[in-house]
């Protein structure tokens, strides 16, 4: 056994995947027979290898591009109390490769601890206290323009369901309009700011209404589901906080995920954008039933993230970012790029494809990229 | 700022490791590579700072990959 071990270790040519895969196959086959299998692979494998100069980019923009025409433009509304609307296919596609600021459909899978995941009430409770929940749903806020006082009266249940305490609550009113309230019975606030005219009063109450109670910032909705291996429960919010949430202690935060990838490159950095990039584009052209190698999708995102910073493709990003101005001025904002390189005075070295097209020399592609010297 | 744990152990991240001076000399001779020929990633990168790493310092990643099951990739931090 470890003479096979041996044998699968010299070939380090062939990638882990395909090792692993031939010492599963060949448990009953003897050295030598494994040797000449492995000897066939190496063969195939060096023979499917990308030649050097062959335009991936262009064939990855084509098997992307081709079955990206069938996707349906239609977006899926999910039935019942999981109601978000969430783009897919191409609108979603897009938003992936052009990296919007802020996706259309913020999404949070928030999977959670040993401790808590299995019991349902639990889960429920915990959705509930991570769901930002504004104030008018706590309190009733009444204005009386007569006597210049606002009143606030906090319906004390809803309080405790969402976790939070009357005290709590009115500790952090006061600190967010910073004024004591003028008396305090019960559940009902009285403030009188002293202001005298119409629009300062109105002013302070919508200061009231700002007040965040309980919840994470941009979780708007938390909706529990069953985990699809059987294993407990986990949430699904509409709306992204991945900073915060992977403070929460309920969280296991090593599956928690956002569907943001600015957000992810904030927070997880560069490595973690191309895995989402490619999990997400993945997931696009699955659903949408596509089958697109995903080679592809992987040099997409590598090209994304290979300045370290995330880029989108196109004007602003990747395509903008060429060193050669022809193949600028080529793109896009033509006349942009020409200005300000004859002004500036740059220098295009024609080391790209598109340069030489222009200029009709050949390009540096396949086998235009070799050159030959005679030897004396 | 989050636990450095937090991020390292993120299934998203794959593991990052700081590559010594001998090492890097050994790999760039090996493979008669330069280092303004790597791809970057920030200082201020979540995982850079987590990993403690400092500017010129050559990063070697070791990501899952769909196709090849393991895939090793370097970065060079700027």
């Amino acid at each position: 056994m470890t003479d096979k071990k041996q044998l699968l270790a010299k070939y380090k040519e062939l990638p882990k995947k395909i090792l692993n895969e031939i010492e599963k196959n060949t448990k009953e086959l003897g050295l030598r027979e494994t040797k000449k299998i492995l000897d066939n692979v190496l063969k195939e494998f060096k023979n499917n290898k990308i030649m050097p100069g062959e335009a991936v980019g262009t064939i990855a923009a084509q098997s992307i591009g081709e079955p990206g025409t069938q996707m349906t433009m239609r977006t899926f509304h999910y039935a019942g109390v999981a109601e978000l609307a969430v783009p897919q296919g191409l609108p979603r596609f897009i938003e992936i490769v052009d990296l919007r600021r802020k996706p259309k459909m913020p999404l949070m899978e928030i999977h959670l601890n040993q401790s808590i995941k299995e019991d349902k009430q639990k889960v429920v409770d915990f959705a509930e206290q991570i769901e930002d929940i504004p104030m008018v749903e706590f309190a009733d806020v009444e204005e009386d323009f007569h006597e210049k006082v606002v009143r606030v009266t906090f319906k004390e249940e809803t309080l405790v369901e969402h976790g939070t305490t009357l005290d709590n609550a009115i500790k952090k009113t006061e600190k967010e309009v910073r004024r004591k309230a003028k008396t305090t019975e019960g559940n009902q606030m009285i403030f009188k700011p002293g202001f005298t005219t119409l629009a300062s009063l109105r002013r302070f109450t919508e200061r009231i209404l700002m007040t965040k109670l309980c919840g994470l910032k941009d979780i708007n909705k938390a909706v529990v589901l069953e985990e699809p291996d059987g294993t407990g429960y986990y949430i699904k919010t509409d709306g992204s906080n991945l900073k915060e949430i992977l403070k929460l202690k309920e969280v296991d935060t090593s599956r928690t995920t956002t569907n943001d990838i600015r957000e992810i490159y904030d927070i997880l950095g560069i490595e973690a954008v191309r895995s989402a990039i490619i999990k997400e584009a993945k997931e696009v052209l699955d659903t949408q039933g596509l089958k697109v190698n995903p080679r592809h999708v992987m040099l997409v995102a590598d090209v994304m993230t290979y300045s370290g910073t995330v880029k989108p493709i196109g004007r602003q990003g990747v395509s903008g970012s060429k060193s050669s101005v022809l193949a600028r001025a080529a793109f896009e904002e033509t006349v942009k790029h020409l200005h300000t390189a004859s002004i500036k005075g740059h220098v295009d070295n024609l080391t790209g494809i598109t340069e030489n097209i222009i200029v009709g020399q050949p390009v540096p592609i396949g086998t235009g990229l070799i050159t030959l010297g005679m030897k004396e | 700022m989050l636990d450095s744990n937090v991020i390292l152990e993120h299934i998203l991240v794959p593991k990052h490791e700081i590559l010594s001076k001998t090492q890097v000399e050994k790999f760039l001779k090996e493979n008669k590579l330069e280092e303004s020929q790597f791809p970057g990633i920030s200082e201020e990168d979540p995982v850079i700072k987590a990993i403690k790493a400092k500017k010129g310092d050559l990063i070697k990643i070791t990501r899952d990959s769909i196709t090849a099951g393991e895939s090793v990739y370097y970065r060079i931090v700027y």
